[in-house]
């Protein structure tokens, strides 16, 4: 039996992406040529943009197609000579891309600290730059990005905020967010992997990271992955059904973390205590490695990770977790369980079943202490 | 081959339209697309969610697609990382190499053709500001570098040579060898954009001499959106990476993999190198007969470029005093182009056809005709007519609009 959550490391395709994608081999031209092949192949991307724009409620011409989020997130920073303020929750691919970042601090349950950016503002004088995720991947707690831009926009920053896990989990929409960037990516929405998108503003001026062809009008050269895009636009206009699904996977998320609890009194919820996804939980027991308790789950078919999936395999404590304030023992004791639109009540049932014996036999055999290090 | 399914997919309103613009992109394989699919919806996971199954399978099949690659390549599995297409792989090997020499080691200095394809040359325009200084090597008029002139080129402080394996405009091969030997006497990066080479041509890293190279899946049947930067290991090359976070790619290119893309990539790189010496064959026949028939029709046309170092699948061929963009765009049931489609729309005639010294009337009047797998004799015949026509059509117009 396969139990399938791990959504926040990527999702499952919907079909109608799979039928999408395959029609699009047929057109196969290239987008920027000029004979009949090319334009239809044109029209087809042009179609997909517009749908991801009014799914996010922007212009078409705000959306720059990119390999991914990650390449759409080191975008918006590619401009070097401008200061940069993220919290200290935010995905590798913001915090790994300045080694002059600031860090903004956030509380014990993963919210940014706004008193400290306004501070951390205050004490510089040049045009700056602030990024902020939506969700976080881990814990999928949500930050105040409407405070953090009116923060922000004291200090006349300008705003990005990594939407990645975000779309299609909560509502929201980018006037109403009001920031002038916002990254999303296909595979997180049941789009394919190597498709992404950076939104950015009307006249917010933006230096390429590729440099070309010319195409996305200058802000991203290489030839369009037309399949990539064209999944990513029937994702996008999937999203309202996946916002359909929120209560239901609440439920089920709260059964989760209510039949582990009811087991395993000494487990911690990170991030419980605040507005966060309805599809994540991030469940720690400290002491007992996460890697094990994936590996033991992997065992019995059932999958999820620890933490975020991008660190290649190395399971380091959850920057995450550090961040809000826990130890490295904590820091890497945590699983994330994330659900996803085919997640099942019988999927929630196994998990807990498996993941309260697989505890509750370690914490008889009292081999908690010692094991991390 | 599976060429009827492919013909009829561009062609399924239309009994006949004709593909001619190989070099712009290609359909993807029959072949590819079978191995691709399941990597969509069986086999889903990330292939960096190491510590379960969905993703364990995902990640072999990214290693397995790797060693195919490299083979083709005559690399190693672990010199191979994948991108999101050649741009992607020329940018980070032009602005990644030289930032990091620059950085450790010696001087600013690089050396591009005029005839590169714009992204390496703009990447080279990028460094600019960082104090790079770029030299760009005139061609001769058949469009291959100068040896003589790319030695004297070489400076002290010159850390790296970028010079294109096959031209994407008029399809001439560089003498990649000749190209390597020299940049490794005198201790100089060897960057080559194989973007249009690549299952096209023999090419092997080592007998090349080459540190870095990139490759396109699109130009070789597997879909958009996936391409592979080579990065030699012995002796080390090193790179400052253009897109970091999550450490993918042994931390210089980071991203989740797309591995149906990577799967496609591999298989599609397998195929184009098995098939390689009989395809080419098929191509230079195909494309003598193309030739021959237009020739007969227009006897003043003008071939661009070097017709021996040439690979089969590319012809560039200039109809003097008619405008190439009215051509192409006339031509309704085949689609070729003015030249590269990246700067397609723009109206400027082809910076590449101008290195080659032609007049303005032959740029003007110049296409690009791009054969490939899937291209057929009765194609071939149907768009000879078909461009004749309409060229023979035009000179007369202007013919008569001149009286």
């Amino acid at each position: 039996m396969d139990v399938y959550l791990d959504y926040n490391a990527t999702g499952i395709l919907r079909p109608e992406v799979v039928i999408a994608m395959q029609d699009t081999f047929h057109l196969f031209g290239n987008s920027s040529s000029v004979h009949r092949l090319g334009r239809l192949a044109r029209s087809a991307i042009e179609e997909a943009r517009e749908k991801i724009a009014s799914v996010v409620g922007v212009s078409p011409t705000e959306i720059i197609f990119t390999s991914g989020g990650t390449e759409a997130n080191n975008l918006v920073l590619s401009n070097k000579d401008i200061p940069v303020f993220i919290s200290a929750t935010e995905h590798d691919s913001i915090n790994a891309v300045r080694l002059d970042s600031k860090i903004v601090n956030v509380d014990i349950n993963g919210v940014i600290d706004l008193e400290h950016l306004e501070k951390m503002l205050g004490y510089t004088d040049r045009p700056s730059m602030v990024s902020v995720m939506l969700a976080n991947n881990e814990t999928g707690v949500l930050q105040p990005i409407q405070q953090v831009v009116n923060v922000a926009r004291r200090f006349g920053a300008i705003i990005h905020c990594d939407a990645v896990q975000g779309l299609g989990k909560i509502p929201f929409s980018f006037s109403e967010l009001g920031v002038d960037m916002l990254t999303i990516s296909a595979h997180k929405i049941g789009g394919p992997k190597g498709v992404g998108a950076l939104i950015v503003k009307e006249g917010v001026d933006l230096p390429p990271l590729l440099v070309g062809g010319g195409q996305e009008r200058n802000r991203r050269a290489g030839t369009e992955n037309i399949t990539g895009i064209c999944g990513f636009g029937v994702a996008a206009s999937l999203v309202q059904l996946a916002l359909e699904q929120i209560p239901d996977l609440e439920k089920m998320r709260n059964k989760i973390e209510c039949g582990v609890k009811a087991e395993i009194p000494e487990v911690t919820i990170y991030g419980e205590e605040v507005a966060r996804l309805s599809n994540t939980s991030c469940i720690g027991l400290p002491g007992l490695s996460n890697e094990s308790q994936v590996m033991a789950l992997d065992l019995a078919g059932v999958y999820v990770s620890a933490g975020s999936a991008c660190s290649s395999g190395k399971v380091t404590p959850s920057h995450v977790l550090k961040a809000m304030g826990f130890n490295d023992v904590a820091a890497s004791s945590a699983i994330r369980v994330s659900l996803g639109w085919q997640t099942t009540e019988s999927d929630c049932d196994a998990f807990v079943t498996t993941w309260t014996e697989m505890a509750q036999r370690i914490l008889d055999s009292n081999e908690l202490c010692g094991l991390v290090t | 081959m599976n060429q009827s399914k492919i013909k009829n997919s561009a062609s399924s309103s239309n009994p006949m339209r004709v593909y001619l613009d190989y070099q712009s992109t290609t359909p993807v394989d029959p072949r590819v697309m079978e191995c691709m699919l399941p990597w969509f919806t069986e086999y889903f996971g990330n292939a960096h969610s190491s510590q379960h199954s969905f993703g364990l399978e995902a990640a072999e099949a990214v290693e397995e697609a790797r060693n195919k690659i490299a083979r083709v390549l005559g690399a190693e599995g672990r010199e191979i990382i994948f991108t999101s297409g050649a741009t992607e792989s020329n940018n980070l090997a032009i602005k990644g190499a030289s930032r990091f020499a620059s950085r450790y080691r010696k001087g600013k200095h690089i050396i591009v053709l005029e005839t590169e394809h714009k992204c390496v040359l703009e990447s080279c325009t990028a460094l600019a500001g960082e104090g790079f200084r770029t030299t760009i090597l005139k061609v001769g008029t058949d469009g291959l570098v100068d040896l003589d002139k790319l030695a004297d080129a070489i400076q002290e402080g010159t850390v790296l040579v970028s010079i294109m394996a096959v031209n994407n405009e008029i399809g001439v091969i560089q003498p990649l060898e000749k190209i390597g030997q020299l940049c490794q006497k005198n201790g100089i990066l060897f960057h080559t954009d194989a973007a249009q080479a690549v299952g096209k041509i023999e090419v092997n890293v080592n007998n090349m001499h080459v540190d870095l190279m990139s490759v396109s899946g699109h130009k070789l049947y597997a879909p958009k959106g996936i391409g592979v930067l080579y990065i030699r290991r012995r002796p080390r090359v090193r790179l400052l990476p253009e897109i970091t976070g999550g450490g993918q790619e042994r931390g210089m290119r980071s991203g989740t993999l797309p591995v149906p893309l990577i799967v496609a990539m591999g298989e599609a790189c397998n195929i184009s190198d098995k098939e390689m010496y009989s395809e080419s064959l098929r191509l230079i026949e195909l494309r003598a007969s193309l030739l021959e028939q237009l020739k007969n029709m227009i006897p003043d046309l003008i071939i661009n470029g070097s017709m021996k170092e040439r690979v089969p699948g590319n012809l560039n061929i200039s109809f003097p005093n008619t405008n190439a963009m009215d051509l192409v765009k006339s031509l309704k049931d085949v689609a070729v182009s003015t030249g590269s489609a990246c700067s397609s729309t723009s109206k400027d005639p082809s910076y590449v056809l101008n290195a080659l010294g032609l007049s303005p009337s032959i740029t003007r009047g110049s296409i690009r005709i791009g054969l490939g797998r899937f291209t057929t004799q009765s194609e071939i015949d149907y768009s000879a007519r078909s461009i004749a026509n309409q060229v023979l059509t035009k000179k007369n117009n202007e013919k008569v609009a001149a009286e």
